[in-house]
């Protein structure tokens, strides 16, 4: 019943980055992505939170493989997506759809809003015109658009509008997998929870499988099943919604939380713990575990040793040199 | 009462003239500061809540805008009134303001020392050295660690929480008494947002400045603001203390911003949204700018604008249907 739709493994990027000199003897890279494994089970949501840089976006675009990863693999079912060819690939991305943060960047501003929802499937081949221009009109149907804003154009929508078509042409061929990456993020706070209830509704009465990544730790915690917190590139935590936000474990995933606004002023706390700093860059990155020069709780072994994703509890896993020893202490 | 009031807005418009017709982006906002106090204004995008900052700078572009009618008293004098040297003198120095985006508020070609010195330069009489000494002293205090250093960098050399807290150091410059904060953390991750609200709200005890927030986010709100005005296509819905309209906000359109908050539901439970969008703001005749969208909206509200009313000292709704003798109930 949990069948496992997709499986990442040890994904990686690096961006090589032009040296100082032409022969400049070590290359730096930028690791975007620095080795994760997780899987995705058929139906659920998956968050993927973090601070910016942390590779989330990239992962969400290696997945797709819009840009070709370092190393590492992709299984959509039992295809390992990294391994094919590109007329293979192309038949397979039908199975894996993406939605955007801006929704006025996504949109060809020269297409109406039929053509946008007809491209993919004539592409795909998706039956006989007729077959589409009655799957557009249901398409629009089921992201609360009418049969008369086919013929518009992108211009003539508020962002809302227009990120309900990006999901309707997400929704075009079935896929297994959508992507959303920053989906409500560039949308104000009343439309944010149209869209998300949208997206909950599609989710419900199409079985979809969603990949949220987002920054937004609310919107997260109220859309996903599972959630990964990222941090340069590596995964310091993964479990189900209430493992998360309800019993954190490492120490930069309770720094998110506790950084996140409050709901009432009457909440309103002088000493919260706060996290110094900015993320580092991930051109240099720190030896050790990579969250240590900003972790209150840092030991000697944090400098020295990479901790690994360890599991504390059933589908909880901390990567920190304090679990599972110390868990509880915490 | 023995509270210093710094600034009073009084019925100001501001309109645009377009050659498709007049938007009326700020049409008719009345409000009170007090000093070391933070007002916040809450609303989304287009509701003219940073037309309201930038008309109180006179900062709003003419033509096409123009601020109609109204007055800013900062202290006794109407902003309004002032020639632009005058006001000039004012910006930068008794109220500064802060921007958005961290990223484009600051030149690339000069030093960050460079650009924070302009400003003391500019409004006090002290040799370059000394603007330098003082540029130097402010961006310690903005917590910009190794200043010295740090301002011989150029803003490409820092990362978005550091160009938000030189924009603030600059905006400190002068000791201003009036700090006006548009979206000062939206462009922030949350950890750095979390650092730089708790840097401003240690710097206001420290300066005894007031503040404007402008936001759209309710938990920016929540975590600093001592007033809250929520705009809604250029007028003020609801005006309150800050409990008061997290407890007993009493506009519809307040109710749907409070409950189509993530944070708020619970699993599985839908979360509330406010159907429809954003009025143009050209086409509101005399009617409640909200009613297309409100699920209490009736006749009246489709004819006559809701004037502002105090129901409660201090609480004030614009609403037909929240008066003291008539009042909904929609939560």
């Amino acid at each position: 019943m949990n069948e496992t739709i997709l499986r990442v493994e040890n994904l990686t990027k690096f961006f090589p980055i032009p040296g100082d000199t032409f022969f400049a003897s070590e290359k730096n890279y930028v690791k975007a992505v620095n080795g994760i494994t997780f899987e995705v089970v058929k139906g659920e949501c998956l968050g993927i939170v973090g601070e910016s840089g942390c590779g989330k976006s990239t992962t969400g675009k290696l997945i797709l493989q819009l840009i070709k990863p370092t190393t590492g693999k992709i299984f959509l079912h039992d295809t390992d997506l990294s391994g094919l060819s590109k007329p293979e690939l192309r038949k397979m991305r039908r199975h894996i759809q993406m939605v955007f943060q801006d929704p006025y960047a996504s949109l060809d501003p020269r297409q109406t809003v039929r053509a946008a929802l007809e491209e993919p499937m004539a592409i795909h081949g998706f039956g006989s015109a007729s077959d589409r221009a009655e799957r557009v009109r249901k398409l629009l149907q089921e992201v609360g658009l009418e049969d008369y804003h086919a013929d518009r154009y992108p211009h003539e929508f508020s962002g809302g509008q227009r990120q309900r078509i990006n999901v309707a042409r997400a929704l075009a061929l079935n896929p297994d997998v959508i992507i959303c990456d920053e989906p409500v993020s560039a949308l104000d706070v009343s439309i944010q929870a149209q869209v998300v209830n949208l997206l909950k509704d599609l989710q419900r009465s199409h079985n979809l499988t969603y990949i949220f990544i987002a920054h937004d730790l609310s919107v997260v915690k109220y859309v996903s099943d599972r959630i990964i917190v990222m941090y340069l590139g590596k995964i310091m935590e993964i479990g189900s919604n209430s493992q998360v936000y309800n019993r954190p474990t490492h120490p930069y995933t309770m720094a998110l939380l506790s950084a996140m606004p409050i709901i009432h002023p009457r909440d309103r706390r002088d000493e919260k713990k706060l996290l110094n700093g900015d993320p580092p860059s991930p051109i240099n990155i720190p030896q050790g575990c990579v969250f240590h020069p900003r972790c209150s709780r840092a030991m000697d072994i944090c400098r020295r040793e990479a901790p690994v994703l360890q599991t504390i509890n059933s589908g909880h896993q901390v990567a920190c040199h304090l679990c599972p020893n110390n868990y509880g202490t915490a | 009462m023995d509270q210093q009031v710094v600034l009073d807005v009084r019925d100001l418009h501001t309109y645009f003239y377009t050659s498709a017709g007049t938007v009326k982006a700020v049409d008719g906002i009345s409000f009170r500061l007090d000093k070391g106090k933070t007002l916040g204004i809450v609303g989304e995008s287009g509701s003219g809540k940073s037309i309201t900052a930038m008309s109180i700078l006179r900062l709003i572009p003419s033509p096409p805008g123009k601020i109609v009618s109204g007055s800013v008293l900062f202290g006794d004098i109407d902003l309004l009134k002032l020639s632009s040297d005058e006001m000039r003198n004012i910006r930068g120095n008794k109220i500064s303001m802060i921007f958005q985006d961290p990223m484009t508020a600051l030149n690339p070609c000069y030093t960050i020392g460079n650009q924070i010195a302009e400003v003391i330069q500019l409004h006090q009489k002290v040799s370059p050295k000394e603007a330098m000494a003082q540029a130097i002293q402010i961006m310690g205090k903005v917590q910009i660690p190794e200043p010295a250093n740090r301002a011989k960098a150029y803003p490409h050399q820092f990362s978005g929480g550091m160009r938000q807290r030189v924009m603030i150091a600059m905006a400190l410059a002068c000791r201003p008494d009036l700090l006006i904060a548009d979206e000062p953390t939206t462009a922030l991750d949350v950890t750095v947002q979390a650092q730089v609200l708790r840097l401003m709200r240690q710097l206001q005890d420290e300066f005894h400045m007031s503040i404007i927030l402008i936001t759209h986010d309710l938990g920016v709100v929540a975590e600093t603001c001592d007033n809250v005005m929520v705009m809604y296509a250029g007028n003020c819905v609801e005006s309150a203390d800050v409990h008061r309209i997290f407890d007993e906000p009493r506009h519809p359109y307040t109710w749907g911003l409070l409950a189509s908050r993530p944070a708020l539901c619970q699993e599985g439970q839908r979360l509330e949204s406010i159907e429809g969008s954003p009025p143009n703001l050209m086409d509101i005749g005399d009617m409640c700018g909200f009613a297309p969208r409100c699920k209490y909206a009736k006749d009246i509200c489709r004819s006559h604008k809701p004037a502002l009313q105090e129901l409660e000292p201090g609480h004030l709704v614009a609403c037909h249907f929240q008066t003291k003798e008539l009042s909904l109930n929609g939560r």
